[in-house]
């Protein structure tokens, strides 16, 4: 038994050491098929990204995509697949950012309206891809991506001058929130860090627990490594597939929060778009895990902060984007290489075992 | 070469058979397999296996259910590469890489599991990879015939496989197998799925095969076929050959205990518990279904029965009439048209699957692997499947994984799962011992409805014992089961009442006590119905008896 933990430690550590090594193998090639020095791009990186205005700032690009991950991750774990994190929370952050325009409640009435707005309406946009799942059948794929665009359409519709926005120089942007409206922020050096990563902690842990400790998590992990079993169980995979979706927008809803809540307290064009993107690709990344996955959201921050320092040292723009990509799938055939081989493992260990058990028992029969 | 003949028509296991045995003729074995061991994940390996299979007889391979039998035909077959050992074909001593190398030495397989194109003709099907051989054309068509006359199969070239029944199926795999220049035939428990008039027909065709001095290696755990068919047997136990025996020397209480090592169950059930309070009664149950060609056909149709506490009502049928629709309408898995389902009294016909399992049903799924469990998820999460609304899995909604993981050792020593701990995945365990925790696990839960599909079904004998004693033990307490099963005798030996199942409807019911195998297995064809006596006086009373009256 415990010769079976060790080998599973270890198991846990092989993935993310093979992975590591396979895409910082393969990112040297390219770098040096540029014609430049990979070492040297590592070191620009390693100093620029732990300077302390670095390290902030990757701490605050990291709590909305940690976030969308948590979102993205409830479906991967019972096989859903929702692509459409990025319309739920845009669309979500736009009513919020509307209704807590027209209110103007002291701060710990209006934060929480505001939260709560967004959520909901993050959850009923991910409630339609779930019911048109159950009702008609629906891959939940092709109707998430559709919502998108629907979403983006819907906003692009009411942010208008005269509709639900108003007009500022070049930009249009709903009125702006209250000051009682502010998120609270960590007074750090040089600049502070969003009060919203406290939320996201949070949201990382309340994943966890509902997840890994709570009936309706077992049920909703049952259905996703079996959904024929799950009905057997006696889990309505029907309505396990709505409550999840309704879970995935709700988080959804929160993604947009630390920018409404902390940075720009209005939605308008520059709203920044595609964190739901990144979230599937941070998802894949932590392996669904709430700790993998605020690892993988600090790289990601990290990746981005310190491309654009490669660009002034004259590498080529796009390799950042080569990294990520080139890391997201070093880690996704890692872990499904270490699992595969794990299961074997396991089987034959457990088959070795218990043929020594049947040796040793017929051997006793013999000579009693 | 020159091979032993023997005379054509022979009687069922006679004196002609152990000359053939005695004296193994001046040519080579057509198989001998020496010292093969092989590993294989989750299962019994098999080690040191000696095998010596004579040309022109038919030899059964026997043993429990798990021994190892599949795997040792798999290596012969050419699908696993054994660790050690040898194979030698006809004096020759070959390695077998693939089925291809085996279908060229004149190996040929018939799995249990047809493997054939439904909406392909026969003659499609047997020239499907083999087209080299005879073309596709007349040609083939005529050799079709050829062989299919040369040994008595009876196989229409152009007829679809789709509008055949499983016995016609199985001939056509044998004549594919043929068609391809076999000499030596492995069946993999042919008979597992046909029904005693057409096991007898399957015999007769063994017995032209080896007339025409053809090798026919036949796989099974059924004594009473094993005697009547084979001239020589090799039994084999938890992975290795313990001994040959000759029928017409064996009993079938010798050749079980050689299989087992120890006294044969029997799933006989002695005295009678039932009473006559009804656990679950169902009414005029009808459900439709979409087939695959989009036609709406019943495939549940007036069903009506009642267990009462105590019970065991067996169902018996061939697989596809409607047997796995009426579990999962009363696991509420289904929603059926119309009709009711009433549990200890209470109406549970709109109630969902996690209620009915609340109010007490366990369920034993046909098919464990979709069904019963979780294969990527270790034991103790299995043992949580299904329950995990009920002690001591949860407590108010939170899960109790220490108590659920106490629990799973209990249940893992119990039941005698074989499993070094209850960390590791399902996926690593064997059937049987995948089934065990299954058993255990509804068992666990104090049911009062037991729904039993195949409850033993790859599951090694003594472990068939305790799950007979369990069943057996539960019903004394006033448990009513549902038992389905393909295995004849099992339904007989356990049910108190009996129905048998054809195209959606009960068509027959019958008493355990004085019925037999083959008259049941006529109902199942739809050739009997009514209530079946034993004196075969077939009546028109199919819904009117309950079973209260077997006492």
């Amino acid at each position: 038994m415990k010769r079976l933990d060790k080998n599973k430690l270890i198991l846990g550590f092989a993935a993310p050491v093979l992975a590591i090594v396979a895409a910082l193998a393969i990112t040297s090639i390219i770098i040096a098929a540029t014609g430049k020095d990979p070492f040297h791009a590592y070191q620009v990186m390693v100093d620029f990204g732990s300077k302390s205005d670095s390290q902030i700032w990757i701490v605050n690009k990291a709590t909305p995509y940690y976030l969308s991950a948590l979102a993205v991750a409830i479906g991967f774990r019972m096989n859903l697949f929702n692509i459409g994190v990025d319309g739920q929370y845009r669309i979500a952050a736009f009513f919020a950012a509307v209704v807590g325009g027209k209110l103007a409640f002291p701060g710990i009435v209006q934060i929480p309206v505001i939260i709560i707005v967004a959520m909901l309406v993050g959850a009923m946009w991910a409630g339609l891809a779930g019911l048109l799942k159950v009702t008609r059948g629906v891959n939940e794929v092709i109707s998430t991506i559709m919502l998108n665009a629907i979403g983006a359409s819907v906003i692009g519709y009411f942010l208008q001058d005269g509709r639900l926005a108003v007009k500022e120089g070049n930009l249009i942007h709903t009125p702006y929130l209250p000051d009682s409206a502010h998120f609270f922020e960590i007074p750090t050096q040089p600049k502070p860090v969003y009060g919203f990563v406290v939320v996201a902690a949070l949201a990382g842990v309340a994943y966890w627990f509902v997840l890994n400790r709570t009936r309706f998590g077992f049920d909703l992990r049952t259905v996703g490594r079996s959904e024929s079993a799950a009905q057997a169980s006696g889990v309505s995979v029907k309505r396990m597939v709505i409550t999840s979706m309704l879970l995935s927008g709700a988080i959804a809803g929160l993604v947009g929060m630390p920018t409404l809540l902390g940075v720009s307290y209005n939605y308008g064009t520059d709203f920044p778009t595609g964190i739901g993107f990144t979230g599937i690709a941070i998802a894949l990344l932590g392996r669904n895990n709430p700790v993998g996955m605020a690892l993988a959201a600090l790289l990601w921050g990290f990746l981005e902060r310190t491309g654009t320092q490669l660009e002034f040292e004259g590498y080529a723009q796009e390799i950042v984007g080569v990294i990520q990509g080139v890391i997201v799938l070093c880690v996704v055939i890692a872990y499904e290489i270490v699992r595969r081989y794990g299961l074997k493992a396991q089987q034959r260990k457990v088959g070795e075992e218990l043929a020594a058990q049947a040796g040793n028992s017929d051997k006793a029969e013999v000579s009693a | 070469m020159a091979e032993p003949r023997l005379p054509r028509s022979l009687p069922r296991g006679e004196c002609a058979i152990k000359a053939s045995t005695k004296e193994p003729g001046t040519a080579a074995p057509a198989v001998e397999l020496a010292g093969i061991t092989k590993r294989f994940p989750g299962v019994v390996a098999n080690h040191d296996i000696h095998l010596t299979v004579h040309r022109g007889t038919v030899h059964a391979l026997c043993g429990e259910n798990g021994a190892g039998k599949s795997t040792l035909m798999k290596i012969l077959y050419g699908m696993q590469k054994p660790d050690e050992g040898t194979i030698t074909l006809d004096g020759e001593q070959v390695t077998l890489h693939t089925p291809a190398d085996a279908i060229g030495r004149g190996i040929g397989m018939v799995h249990q599991h047809f493997m054939l194109a439904d909406n392909l003709t026969v003659l499609e099907n047997v020239v499907l990879g083999a087209e080299k051989l005879h073309g596709i054309g007349n040609k083939a068509r005529a050799k079709i015939k050829e062989i299919s006359d040369a040994y008595g199969l009876g196989v229409r070239p152009d007829v679809l496989v789709e509008d055949l029944g499983v016995a016609d199926r199985q001939r056509v795999e044998i004549l594919k197998v043929l068609y391809r220049g076999a000499r030596t035939l492995i069946l993999d428990e042919p008979t597992a799925v046909l029904v005693p008039q057409e096991v007898d027909a399957l015999f007769d065709n063994l017995r032209e095969l080896k007339a025409e001095g053809l090798t026919v290696i036949f796989i099974s755990h059924k004594l009473g076929e094993v005697l009547s068919v084979a001239d020589d047997i090799t039994v084999i136990r938890r992975g290795t050959t313990v001994g040959t025996a000759v029928p017409s020397e064996t009993t079938p209480k010798q050749l079980a205990e050689l299989m087992v090592g120890e006294e044969l169950p029997s799933p006989e059930t002695r005295e009678s518990t039932v009473t006559d309070v009804p656990m679950l009664t169902v009414d005029g149950l009808h459900l439709s279904a979409t087939d695959s060609d989009g036609v709406v056909r019943a495939v549940l149709d007036g069903i009506g029965f009642t267990i009462h506490k105590g019970e065991v009502l067996g169902l018996a049928g061939v697989e596809g009439n409607g047997q796995a629709e009426l579990v999962e309408a009363i696991m509420g898995m289904r929603t059926p048209d119309a009709g009711t389902v009433t549990l200890d009294d209470a109406d549970i016909t709109k109630a969902p699957t996690r209620k009915r399992r609340e109010d007490g049903i366990g369920y034993i799924p046909e098919d464990r692997h979709r069904h019963g469990l979780l294969l990527e998820a270790p034991l103790w999460e299995n043992r949580i499947l299904g329950h995990v609304t009920e002690r001591p899995n949860s407590k108010r909604g939170l899960l109790d994984s220490k108590a659920a993981r106490q629990d799973t050792e209990r249940i893992v020593r119990e039941y005698d799962v074989r499993t070094p701990g209850i960390e590791v995945t399902a996926a690593s365990l064997s059937g049987g011992n995948q089934q065990k925790l299954i058993v255990g696990r509804e068992m666990s839960h104090q049911p009062k409805l037991l729904i039993a599909a195949h409850p033993t079904r790859g599951v090694d004998v003594g472990a068939q014992a305790q799950i007979w004693d369990q069943i057996r033990e539960a019903r004394r307490e006033g448990l009513a089961v549902l038992l389905i099963s393909a295995d004849l005798d099992e339904l007989i030996g356990l049910s108190d009442t009996l129905r048998v199942m054809f195209r959606g409807r009960l068509v027959a019911d019958a008493d355990p006590a004085t019925i037999t195998p083959e008259e049941l297995g006529s109902a199942m064809t739809g050739a009997a119905s009514g209530h079946l006596e034993h004196t075969e006086e077939p009546t028109e009373d199919s819904n009117e008896r309950e079973g209260g009256d077997s006492e």
